[in-house]
């Protein structure tokens, strides 16, 4: 949450492009926020083309929500949040990815554990008998609130799990595409199913922290689900994916700059609404080009033999 | 002096059993190189059983296997492979040359770098062959199953293969569809000296191009040109029942009686 005193002088807001980011960079508060919330939006993005590629956008969600109960264990023990929070995450993701394709229709049994996760969460909450502002800012992200030490942090985490999806990036896309060929082919179809899940698990830890359990989905399932209508190459796919969760989380952090609102309340906004012109867009360029291959389809069937 | 020609498959006293159920096993059979095999026979017969067994994915339960002069393992870069085709999500926003592009490169770690021009034309060529120029750049969801089954292909030659493990690629086409797809895989094989083990339901399409069919069928395997193995007294003793092998004017061949043979499980 941003202090009072932050808000003494009103912001400065106009068209010198270069004097408003000196403004927007004139506390050390913004300056960590916009510092974490890249590092974080990029793993996030990059990592969320995956998990909408794979289907598992319940399961990361399921996962934040564990985290939850993690995060606020860690509190009552003294720790810090994030401690718990990947302690939680990592293990759960493990399992997950163990389980594998067993997971897929599995909602009712991820729902179950996510609910209790959350309950336990609540339970450590009131045991911890601290301000009701512990839980407010796991469950809905406190960006603003982020120390130098916490970004240097963030900053190691995120940039091991990009560079752990850069090492996996062609294996996973061919399991994640083409499993049973992938699997004859030699790759490591399990372990990559089981370090995924791992490597979901600190990203969304990272993004716990920006975004909070519950709006997970604006950081890692928005950018890529809006990608993925756009562009058929799974490269490109991942570029978009990563650059939008940045231009989410940069606007989101600009606006909140300028009012006294929450900085979640703005990326979740923002990402609705993109998601919605996103479906909008796609479809009608979509409508567009059928129009132009129908004719070459007929040929196309006409000629098979 | 023609070099003598080592057999692309050769097995012998070969059993496959999932744990302790044995799917089927005295099988004793060779292929030669650049032969083109059929596999024929009822659902639960063990037919992709055995393409697993050649994949190195499950280890012979009795035997001996040989494939390309080597034992059986995963990874094998000399098999290309198509599995049974599955529904390819619709929405699945990934084209069908991304697909083929796995088959060079997809098992290797990391991102793409180096020889990025060299394998883009690799796939360009294996796209071509299979002649799928018109539409490898649509996501492939979206296309029909003959075309799906074209780039899938694409995928498995992209890998330059010695030998290709087709696993019903015929399945769910139309009979025209079937034909042109099985004169396909006959003339990429001749090109390039392939051997192939195609998996099909119907001997028909397959008859102009097979140089012999193997037959799995309770539990056990027979190998042989198409009139010596699917006769009604080869299959007969095959099945260990009565079963009846009719010709139609055409020479297309039908084999009745079948059905409480069937199993319902499919291996």
């Amino acid at each position: 949450m941003m202090p009072e005193h932050y808000l003494a002088a009103a912001p400065y807001f106009g068209w010198d492009l270069v004097r408003d980011v000196q403004e927007l960079l004139r506390y050390a508060f913004m300056q960590h926020a916009y510092e974490a919330g890249t590092i974080v939006a990029l793993s996030a993005g990059v990592i969320g083309y995956f998990v909408v590629l794979r289907g598992l956008s319940f399961a990361a969600h399921a996962l934040s929500h564990i985290g939850f109960a993690g995060a606020t264990g860690a509190v009552l023990l003294g720790a810090a949040p994030i401690v718990g929070l990947l302690a939680f995450t990592m293990s759960a993701g493990g399992v997950m990815g163990a389980l594998g394709q067993r997971l897929r229709g599995r909602d009712v049994t991820i729902g179950l554990v996510m609910a209790w996760s959350l309950g336990l969460g609540l339970l450590f909450t009131a045991l911890y008998k601290g301000s009701a502002g512990l839980a407010i800012g796991i469950l809905f992200g406190q960006i603003f609130g982020i120390t130098s030490d916490e970004v240097a942090v963030t900053f190691v985490a995120g940039s091991l799990t990009v560079l752990a999806l850069v090492v996996v990036y062609r294996p996973l896309l061919f399991a994640t595409l083409d499993e049973e060929v992938a699997e004859a082919k030699g790759v490591p179809v399990r372990g990559l199913s089981i370090a995924f899940m791992v490597i979901l698990a600190i990203a969304v830890s990272e993004a716990v922290q920006v975004v909070g359990v519950l709006l997970i989905f604006a950081l890692i399932v928005a950018p890529a689900a809006i990608a993925e209508r756009f562009t058929t190459r799974p490269s490109r796919g991942v570029l978009l994916s990563a650059a939008l969760a940045v231009l989410f989380t940069w606007g989101g952090l600009t606006v909140a700059y300028y009012f006294p609102y929450p900085v979640g309340f703005f990326i979740t906004t923002i990402a609705f609404w993109s998601y919605i012109l996103a479906r909008v867009l796609s479809d009608v360029i979509a409508r567009r080009a059928a129009g132009r291959l129908r004719p070459w389809r007929e040929e196309q069937v006409r000629h098979s033999p | 002096m023609a070099r003598p020609i080592s057999p692309a498959v050769v097995a012998d006293g070969l059993a496959a059993a999932y744990g302790d159920q044995l799917i089927w096993r005295n099988a004793s059979f060779t292929v030669n190189t650049g032969e083109f095999v059929a596999v024929l026979g009822p659902n639960g017969s063990g037919k992709s059983t055995l393409l697993r067994l050649l994949l190195g994915l499950l280890p012979p339960a009795a035997g001996t296997l040989q494939v390309l002069g080597t034992r059986p393992h995963r990874g094998n870069a000399q098999i290309g492979y198509v599995p049974q085709r599955r529904n390819i999500d619709r929405d699945l926003p990934v084209r069908g040359r991304d697909f083929v592009h796995l088959g060079i490169d997809g098992d290797r770690w990391g991102v793409a770098m180096g020889n990025a021009a060299n394998n883009h034309e690799r796939v360009a060529q294996a796209i071509r062959s299979v002649d799928a120029q018109a539409y490898a750049d649509r996501p492939i969801g979206r296309l029909s199953g003959g075309e799906q089954q074209r780039l899938l292909l694409a995928q498995a030659l992209a890998g330059k293969p010695q030998m290709l493990l087709l696993d019903e690629p015929l399945a769910s086409l139309d009979l025209r569809n079937q034909i042109v797809i099985a004169e396909l895989v006959a003339e990429l094989a001749r090109a390039n000296g392939l051997t192939v083990l195609l998996i099909a339901h119907d001997i028909n399409p397959l008859l102009p191009i097979v140089d012999r069919v193997l037959y799995v069928a309770h539990g056990g395997v027979a190998i042989g040109k198409p009139a010596e193995v699917i006769t009604t007294e080869q299959l007969s003793r095959l099945y260990d029942a009565p079963v009846e092998v009719l010709h139609d004017s055409h020479g297309h061949m039908f084999v009745v009686g079948l059905e409480a043979e069937s199993a319902h499980h499919d291996a």
